[in-house]
């Protein structure tokens, strides 16, 4: 069986990143240690609260083995929000929504009704799009 | 639990939850709308210690895990899981764990030797600076190479 232990998040500051996720999102900061034989590389993980098993890795494009263009490349396709984010699940998508505009994170989407459930848009520091959803019907009941 | 402790549920769910911010016994009281006197009773009647304990135990849980797994230093530790003092985060986190915050860390392998960081990262921190940062052809959008896909997918 293959599980997904590991997502990697291209962001542009890892520590304005575990600020954001641990702090506005309410992720736990799992792993953040810095590698000076490494020339300084620095690997930083999180999880949602209540999932440790599934690290997200905040990794800025400069960490990438690649040409100067190369990162630049990713770094501008970051910031327009086109490097892919994740999709959380949340039990009340209007609450949750609510509760992270309180702590001043910028939606892209109002809470919204489809027909798979309610689903709002929000953007990170970097530019990384990531949806709220709260699905119609839970896992449990798919059969 | 009675169905009106409702209360106290949100109360735990808020230190869980929120244990970073400067929560104290009063602001818990208060999100449950009863007195801090009040309310200390019934949270310890209903899971077994006080608000105060609880919240201790959640910062010096997270505060462990912290020291065993990142490079913060104690200070930044005891800043990110909510406490001010690192005098009483340390003498808290002993009578815990039966050890100072330092030693406990030295008690586990360092974080650096258990991060499982992918073979392209570690080839590229440890490719000679010269080749590492060489120009190279620009793949276009349209037709980049297997080569770059292959570096881009990790």
């Amino acid at each position: 069986m293959m599980k997904v232990s590991h997502v990697n998040l291209w962001v542009r500051d890892q520590d304005e990143a575990i600020a954001f996720y641990t702090e506005k999102l309410g992720c736990e900061l799992q792993e953040d240690v810095t590698i000076e034989e490494m020339g300084g590389f620095r690997w930083v993980t999180v999880s949602p609260a209540g999932q440790p098993d599934l690290r997200i890795i905040l990794m800025p494009p400069s960490a990438m083995p690649g040409s100067p263009e190369t990162i630049k490349k990713l770094e501008d396709v970051v910031a327009q929000g086109a490097a892919g984010g994740v999709i959380f699940d949340v039990e009340d998508c209007r609450a949750t929504a609510e509760e992270l505009k309180r702590r001043g994170v910028e939606f892209t989407q109002e809470p919204v009704e489809q027909f798979y459930g309610i689903d709002a848009g929000i953007r990170d520091p970097s530019g990384n799009q990531h949806r709220l959803v709260q699905r119609a019907m839970q896992p449990a009941e798919q059969g | 639990m009675a169905s009106g402790d409702r209360h106290l549920l949100r109360a735990r769910d808020l230190i869980d939850a929120r244990y970073r911010e400067p929560l104290d016994v009063a602001a818990l009281a208060q999100a449950a709308h009863v007195s801090p006197a009040h309310f200390s009773r019934q949270f310890r009647r209903a899971f077994g210690e006080t608000p105060h304990q609880y919240l201790l135990t959640r910062r010096l849980e997270r505060a462990a895990s912290l020291l065993r797994t990142t490079d913060h230093t104690v200070l930044d530790i005891c800043m990110e899981v909510g406490l001010s003092s690192v005098g009483s985060f340390t003498t808290s986190f002993k009578r815990a764990y039966g050890k100072t915050p330092l030693a406990y860390r030295r008690s586990f392998p360092p974080a650096a030797r258990q991060v499982p960081i992918p073979t392209c990262f570690l080839m590229g921190a440890t490719r000679p600076p010269g080749r590492m940062r060489a120009p190279r052809p620009l793949p276009t959008l349209e037709s980049s190479s297997e080569e770059d896909t292959a570096r881009m997918a990790g």
